[in-house]
């Protein structure tokens, strides 16, 4: 799949993350800003990248500024990011959730 | 080797810095010998002068100890004030040793670091910038971290030996009489100072307002001070504390006071004169509140509370809830402009406070102990000092000393953010397991297995869910994940001494 404009979700609260979505061509490239980047960097890329993937998304530009959030608020915010890059936020992908 | 916490300590550094390795939390009936100091012979005429470089002059050289005192924590001027000179003097080699350090002083203190003034540190704690350089080797000697009642030891043993006490104080007369309740700048409580007053070579008091001769009550005594130097400011006190006396809503902090509250009143201790000292934060300052419910409605009244104290406390003290409030620090405004009106409110230094090696200590007598924690494990250690990242950044303070109270309750929400407050082993060990009975968290009470008693008796309380730490562990585990594990270089940055001046664990150096 690929994105069809760029796209934000979450906010900057603590135990939040924000993700931001863009076109990319190379793969999928995530710059992660973490409050606890020594101990959870690793695990964030990871939950963020599968659920890129789920969605078929190969190519994309990822920020991310992390608050402290938990992986389910990782997965949550980059799926909501996604389907709104992918312009599919009428048509929810249920095998995702 | 492994020291009786299970934490590796090297044998270098136990030759090196004469240290031996933590043992016991029992202090037993050694005999010990205080250390003398100087004294410059004086009718005190001419102590008090103007200028404070010639002081500094005078009296200072290369590679002495220096000293300070935190009561005016962030509102401190003195510090960064003396401590300036020193650098733009070019001394070289100094020993720091204040009773803590606070977020006014970190930006000074590296400067100081790098230009070499300053090549050794002890002090209760370290947070913000200078604990992340100290992290990351700034310092090429390791930070000894003591207790308070381990410093007030350490200066009466002569292991901190201080040739300048340089102290920050609301008021003096000519003479150097002062004490910290009177004046513009009140900061309470002198009590980690006195210290100082007491044992360094030379005592230069700095104070904003000279009143006249005598001055009472002295908390520090003219026979004691060596020169009063006048300045324009010592402190701001209205950043003493950070207006923390406020009740909190946060509905997690008031459900882990309500239990810490449950758990008090349901141990063997809450009766007529009790003695119990709280922390500062949000839930503790909330237990005052639900403590004096339940003193109220049960007609019980404390003997004392200890330690640092707030303004919550000495509403206890105004309303007859407790009798004497021990006071060695005040926290907030509140409680350091009431010690001059409340006679009871009575200020105690460091060593009567906590020190293990007196005639006895305020500590030794505490029934309840409410303390806080950064992390604690399922063998019940406790760490206050350094974060899960590894980083430097808290203190020691009093809690190896309140620690030895005979119920000691940790209160710590489950997690912070995504960071678990119950581990299975801490970053750094503050307190031994052994001095901890209970943790009380937002979803259960976990009982030190060693204390049956205390488990007897919050069974017969249902409003208590009592859980083992293991369960919370995995619970904390559960909700935020395994952390990868933190890279360190083989270097170490600080030793954190238990109160009896042993070795209970090492910082190492953060891996760049």
């Amino acid at each position: 799949m690929d994105i069809k404009k760029t796209a934000l979700a979450g906010t900057l609260e603590s135990s939040d993350i924000q993700i931001t979505l863009s076109k990319g061509d190379n793969g999928v490239n995530i710059d992660l800003d973490s409050s606890v980047e020594e101990l959870y960097g690793d695990q964030i890329r990871k939950v963020i990248t599968d659920t890129l993937a789920a969605y078929g998304i190969k190519n994309a530009n990822v920020k991310a500024v992390d608050k402290g959030a938990l992986d389910c608020v990782v997965k949550a915010r980059t799926m909501a990011a996604a389907q709104r890059a992918l312009e599919t936020t009428d048509q929810p992908d249920w095998e995702v959730f | 080797m492994k020291n009786n916490v299970g934490r590796e300590i090297s044998d270098e550094i136990l030759n090196s810095t004469n240290h031996k390795p933590f043992e016991t939390t029992e202090i037993g009936h050694p005999t010990v010998h205080y250390t003398g100091h100087n004294v410059r012979v004086t009718k005190g005429d001419d102590k008090l002068v103007d200028s404070l470089d010639q002081v500094i002059k005078d009296n200072l050289k290369d590679g002495m100890t220096i000293s300070f005192h935190h009561h005016f924590r962030n509102g401190d001027y003195v510090f960064n004030m003396v401590m300036d000179k020193i650098i733009k003097m070019g001394y070289k080699d100094l020993t720091l040793a204040p009773s803590s350090l606070t977020g006014v002083m970190n930006d000074k203190v590296i400067e100081a670091i790098k230009a070499g003034t300053i090549t050794n540190i002890t002090s209760s704690g370290m947070r913000g910038s200078l604990g992340e350089a100290v992290s990351h080797g700034l310092l090429k000697n390791p930070v000894i971290f003591r207790s308070h009642g381990n410093r007030a030891r350490s200066i009466e043993n002569g292991n901190i030996k201080i040739d300048v006490a340089f102290l920050g104080v609301p008021n003096s007369d000519r003479m150097g009489n002062a004490n910290g309740m009177n004046g513009e700048s009140a900061l309470g409580s002198l009590g980690y100072a006195l210290v100082d007053a007491q044992y360094a070579n030379k005592v230069v008091l700095l104070t904003d307002t000279i009143v006249d001769y005598p001055n009472t009550p002295a908390s520090i005594k003219q026979t004691q001070v060596d020169y009063v130097v006048k300045v324009d400011k010592v402190g701001d006190p209205d950043r003493i504390g950070s207006g923390a006396t406020r009740f909190t809503k946060d509905p997690k902090e008031l459900k882990i006071a309500k239990m810490v509250n449950d758990v008090i009143v349901n141990s063997p201790y809450f009766k007529n004169n009790f003695s119990f000292q709280t922390g500062t934060g949000g839930a503790s300052l909330a237990v005052t509140r639900f403590l004096r419910q339940s003193m109220l409605d049960n007609d019980i009244k404390a003997s004392f509370t200890c330690g640092g104290t707030t303004s919550p406390i000495v509403k206890l003290l105004e309303e007859g809830l407790v009798k004497k409030v021990m006071d060695v620090q005040d926290f907030d405004k509140g409680a350091a402009s009431s010690m001059k009106s409340n006679p009871g409110q009575t200020e105690i230094d460091g060593s009567w406070y906590a020190d293990p090696d007196n005639k006895g200590a305020m500590v030794d007598q505490l029934d309840i102990a409410i303390l806080s924690a950064l992390e604690i494990d399922t063998d019940f250690n406790v760490n206050v000092l350094t974060g899960s990242n590894g980083v430097i950044r808290g203190a020691v303070g009093g809690h190896q000393d309140a620690g030895t109270a005979k119920m000691t309750i940790i209160s710590a929400p489950l997690t912070r953010g995504r960071i678990a407050t119950v581990v299975p082993a801490v970053n750094s060990i503050t307190t031994p397991g052994s001095s901890i009975d209970v943790l009380v968290t937002e979803v259960g009470v976990a009982v030190n297995p060693a204390r049956k008693d205390l488990i007897e008796a919050f069974k017969k309380a249902p409003s208590i869910p009592l859980v083992s730490i293991e369960e919370l562990q995995k619970r904390a585990e559960g909700i935020v994940g395994k952390p990868k594990p933190i890279e360190y270089t083989d270097r170490t940055v600080a030793l954190v001494e238990y109160r009896d001046g042993t070795l209970i664990d090492e910082v190492k150096q953060i891996k760049d």
